[in-house]
């Protein structure tokens, strides 16, 4: 399998989403290792702005040639964004996953809860520990 | 737990980066670079399938075309030697037991290539319906068989150089025995894909380094993501989704697989008599006509009533849309029907169209 790239600047959670803090808003998505796993990503299916979110609870499904999968809060808190143009073009996720690829932006109450996900060494450790 | 088998070919897919998976007891690849990219590769170059995992039933002897006549839906005893044909092996009911496509290599012989999946399932129907003087032997064990398929198959088998024939002339659904870049084939003018292109049966032992040979030659490995969106775009029925041993072929639409006017092969009967009595559903073709991917077993609802079921679905790579096959009411499985597929709960508009989704291969 390729190298799989995992910013050290982000947060990671064991679903493989990855989420970046600005404030108090919190920028979710993909990682490069998921992307991987999923293969050709062909539909994404993303909640509605205002729809709260719980961390650890599915808020939207993302398609791969093969299979559905859900995709998983890492955070909880309210929807402010969700990226539209994933409808159009759901590769962007294989393409960019940690730019143009991003899925939804949650407003959080505590932005605690990030600081308590997986740091990069962790997540790459996490990797591992799956692989085979 | 009986542990996966492997195809000669298990050590080259490895080699090679393939992600493997188990299909039908095997260990095969899924994809090597990513099936859309396989799936482009066979439509506009040429891909190569590691489909050894097939099975081969070998029938000879003075009752071996009676027998073979007897089981499959095609007409068997006007095959002529060189050429192909697909069939069903049908049951007293009238549904498939699978779906094979049937060789004549001589006077008083025939193979069955058959469904990994099904390969004891179908020694054992056949071994119990043989008639006198038909011999069965199994050879998927010593046989590999690598699917080259695209628009320059014939450029790479030219490549190589085939002894003993003319595979460049050779039509659809013909074969010619041989040899391949030095090792002993038999190869056919048909496949699975919709495109143009060519299965090359082997001995287990020239497995390896034939694959090699083409991949140098320029085909691109593809693994059986790309096996299925590509018989998809080409409405290419697949035993356990289309097929099964409750469908009639009728209903899954093979009518010119099936002798039925002179036919006295085994299943014959139950399927003029369903056919008489009116069939409850059709297979039929599908776009999505808004954002979704259709998959095997959503309902397919009219109405707001559930009225059918999808038996294979996914995004066809080549027409950027969602396309699907299922099972519907015989009113709605006429190209134009409006249709929906019900995804998590919610109703999709589709479309029924005229089948293959993507241009059929002329020859």
């Amino acid at each position: 399998m390729a190298e799989t790239e995992i910013p050290d600047n982000l947060r990671y959670s064991r679903e493989d989403e990855w989420a970046r803090l600005e404030g108090e808003r919190v920028i979710i998505g993909v990682t490069d290792y998921a992307q991987q796993q999923l293969g050709d990503i062909v539909f994404v299916e993303l909640p509605e702005v205002g729809r709260q979110v719980e961390k650890g609870e599915p808020f939207g499904v993302i398609e791969s040639v093969k299979a559905v999968s859900d995709l998983f809060a890492p955070v909880s808190g309210a929807v402010v964004e969700a990226n539209a143009g994933l409808a159009e073009r759901p590769e962007v996720v294989n393409e960019a996953c940690y730019g143009d690829g991003w899925m939804i932006v949650v407003r959080v109450a505590d932005g605690s809860e990030v600081e308590s996900l997986l740091d990069a060494a962790a997540y790459a450790q996490h990797i591992e520990d799956r692989a085979e | 737990m009986n542990a996966l088998q492997r195809t000669p070919l298990y050590d080259a897919h490895r080699a090679q980066g393939a992600r493997l998976v188990p299909f039908a007891g095997f260990e095969m690849p899924v994809q090597y670079t990513g099936i859309k990219a396989e799936h482009a590769a066979v439509r506009q170059h040429a891909g190569l399938f590691d489909v050894s995992h097939m099975g081969q039933i070998h029938l000879q002897g003075p009752g071996a075309i009676a027998t073979t006549e007897r089981l499959v839906s095609c007409p068997v005893a006007s095959l002529r030697v060189g050429r192909v044909r697909y069939g069903l092996l049908c049951n007293t009911e009238g549904g498939v037991v699978d779906d094979v496509t049937v060789y004549r290599t001589g006077t008083s012989s025939v193979f069955l290539c058959v469904n990994a999946a099904n390969v004891e399932k179908d020694q054992r129907w056949i071994e119990s319906h043989m008639g006198a003087g038909t011999q069965l032997h199994n050879r998927s064990a010593e046989t590999a068989l690598l699917a080259l398929q695209g628009p320059e198959s014939r450029a790479i088998l030219a490549k190589l150089g085939f002894a003993g024939g003319d595979l460049e002339t050779l039509r659809r659904f013909r074969f010619a025995e041989g040899a391949l870049a030095g090792h002993p084939v038999l190869a056919s003018r048909t496949g699975y894909t919709g495109s143009d292109g060519f299965e090359i049966y082997t001995a287990s032992g020239d497995a390896e380094p034939l694959w090699k040979s083409l991949v140098n030659a320029g085909a691109t490995p593809c693994g059986l993501g790309a096996r299925d969106t590509l018989r998809l775009e080409a409405a290419l029925s697949l035993y356990g989704h289309e097929l099964d041993d409750t469908t009639s072929p009728l209903e899954a639409r093979l009518d010119r697989f099936v002798k039925l006017e002179a036919g006295g092969f085994l299943g014959a009967d139950a399927i003029r008599r369903r056919r008489d009595a009116g069939h409850s559903r059709l297979l039929a073709g599908f776009i999505l006509e808004e954002r979704g991917v259709a998959r095997a077993e959503y309902p397919i609802a009219s109405g707001g009533r559930e009225v059918g079921v999808v038996t294979s679905g996914g995004p066809s790579p080549s027409l950027g849309k969602s396309i699907g096959l299922g099972y519907v009411p015989p009113a709605l499985a006429r190209p134009g029907c409006r249709l929906d597929v019900v995804v998590r709960g919610r109703p999709i508009p589709a479309r029924v169209v005229d089948t293959p989704f993507v241009g059929a291969t002329r020859a």
